[in-house]
This record gives structure tokens, C-alpha cells and sequence, in this order.
């Protein structure tokens, strides 16, 4: 996401308590943050939750806010720790979530699904079918590769920008990463292999 | 992959992403053009992987909008109701 894309937030005012300052954050990051809370989680009440949970702890800790990376990031990475945190609160008996290193995972990279479907017309390609299958699809991801590729391709944040807001280095980010869209890819080529199958018939 | 030495196909594979989003070197950005053009199944799969980033491009571009009543809640929960537009 581009700042520019907003008014610029001034960071002084938010630090001296200007409302009106912060009322012009939320309005400016809102949008971003209830999205990449709804494709994390999947669940409305949920997203609403760590929407309203990261501003309130944007607003509690804005004095620490030393400005090493962009407002944006920030905000992006107290919006994914809640996230995060919320799944383990409702899965308690899920692992941690960094805590197994990407190389130990035995993830194959081989893709299985060969099937050419970009030949298919867009419009064929986002019915509301479609689309369904591509928010389901970011819902099969494992937690640690859907957050990366939310932040990098959804919210468009940089390599280094989302490992700002995950703690992971920039090789963490890049693997987990190309596994998350080698992934969606075999996901979407099912899903598409059979719209082209119907279509030849 | 069959038709091809797989351990290539597979190595090229590890730099896909940076492949698809312009940030390759233009040496290895050569070796995957150059495989590809013999490969089909790699040539697939570079094609596919693309175009299911682009879905999803597309349908991000489309906007990000928090539902009226959910606002409303988080304006009230932040004590920031006066600024309700």
C-alpha cells in the first residue's frame, strides 16, 4: 500500500493526542486492516475484533512509535500479531506459528496440476464462483505462509516490509512466499481445470 | 516434468516468484526464459502461477471497504463518534 494514496497522518499530532489526527488514521487504514483481518481469519466477527483491537493498541502505543518503518507497516504488523494471536487463542493446540524453520518442513515445491486454464476469459475466470474459490483457496493456506502472502500480494507491502511486520528475515519472506502462491496456484488449477473441462464439452 | 532433466525444473522453480514479479537477475532470468521455451509443463506452470497473482491483484484493486455498522462500532469503540461522517 502507498501512503501517498492518503492524506499524510501527521505522527507528531498522533503522539500530542490530536482525535482528529487519529480519527483521519482510521479512516485512511481501516479498509486495509479489516481485509487482511477477513482473509486471514475468514469470519467477520473475528476480523472486526482485531480491527478494533489494533487501533486501540495503535492508539495506546503510539508514543512508541520510533518511525523505523511506515506508519502502514506498523499498523499492518500490530493487525497480523492479533490476527495470529487470536487463531492460537482458538486453536490452543496449534504449534506456534515461526516456530518450525521453513527448510524442515519437507513442503514439496513440485507442482502436481499441469493444466493450462489462462486461456480462459477473465470473466469466466472471477464469476462469484470463482472468486469464492480464490478467498477459500488463501483459507487452505497454513497460517505462516497466508499472513506472508496477504501482506505481500494482497496489502502489496515490499519484500522487506513485510518481513518488518513479521520479524522474518527477507530468504524467511521470499520462501514463504513462493510456497504460499505454488500453492494457490495448484489450488486455483483444480478448481479451473475443471471450468475448462465443462467448456470443451 | 518428465520429458526434462526434473532436478532443472525444479531448481529453476526456487526463483519463480522473483521471476513473475520483475526482481530476477537477468542472468537467471535468461536460464528460466531459455528452459521454458523447451519446457511446456515449467512454461504451464510460469503462465498459471501469473495469472493466479494477477487474480488476485485484480480482485484487491476492486477496493477495501469496512462494512457501515462495523465502522460505526469502531468509531464508538475508540471513542472517536464525533468524527462519524
Amino acid at each position: 500500500m502507498s501512503e501517498n494514496t492518503f492524506k499524510v497522518v501527521s505522527i507528531e499530532a498522533l503522539r500530542s493526542g490530536d482525535r482528529l489526527e487519529f480519527a483521519c488514521l482510521v479512516e485512511a487504514y481501516s479498509g486495509q486492516i479489516y481485509r487482511l483481518a477477513l482473509k486471514m481469519l475468514g469470519q467477520p466477527q473475528d476480523a472486526e475484533d482485531v480491527l478494533q483491537n489494533t487501533f486501540l493498541k495503535a492508539f495506546q502505543h503510539i508514543q512508541g512509535f520510533e518511525g523505523r518503518s511506515s506508519l502502514s507497516t506498523w499498523l499492518y504488523r500490530i493487525a497480523s500479531n492479533e490476527a495470529l494471536m487470536l487463531i492460537r487463542r482458538k486453536r490452543p493446540e496449534t504449534p506456534l506459528v515461526d516456530l518450525t524453520p521453513d527448510e524442515e518442513e519437507g513442503d514439496s515445491f513440485a507442482p502436481v496440476n499441469l493444466a493450462d486454464w489462462c486461456c480462459l476469459p477473465e470473466d469466466e475466470l472471477l464469476t462469484s464462483e470463482g472468486r469464492l474459490r480464490l478467498d477459500q483457496a488463501i483459507q487452505r493456506l497454513p497460517e505462516k505462509l497466508r499472513i506472508v502472502f496477504l501482506l505481500r500480494d494482497i496489502e502489496g507491502l515490499s519484500i522487506d516490509e513485510t518481513g518488518q511486520a513479521l520479524d522474518l528475515s527477507e530468504t524467511a519472506v521470499k520462501t514463504r512466499l513462493l510456497r504460499a502462491r505454488l500453492r494457490l496456484r495448484e489450488d486455483l488449477s483444480a478448481y479451473y481445470a475443471e471450468r475448462l473441462g465443462e467448456r470443451r464439452k | 516434468m518428465s520429458e526434462h532433466d526434473y532436478s532443472r525444473c525444479q531448481s529453476l522453480l526456487a526463483s519463480l516468484s522473483e521471476y513473475v514479479d520483475g526482481t530476477l537477475g537477468e542472468e537467471l532470468c535468461a536460464d528460466i526464459e531459455s528452459h521454458i521455451a523447451g519446457c511446456r509443463d515449467c512454461h504451464i506452470v510460469v503462465d498459471t502461477l501469473r495469472k493466479t497473482i494477477h487474480l488476485y491483484h485484480t480482485t484487491t484493486a476492486e477496493g477495501a471497504s469496512v462494512p457501515e455498522v462495523v465502522r460505526e462500532r469502531l468509531y464508538r469503540t475508540l471513542n472517536l463518534e464525533d468524527y462519524l461522517t
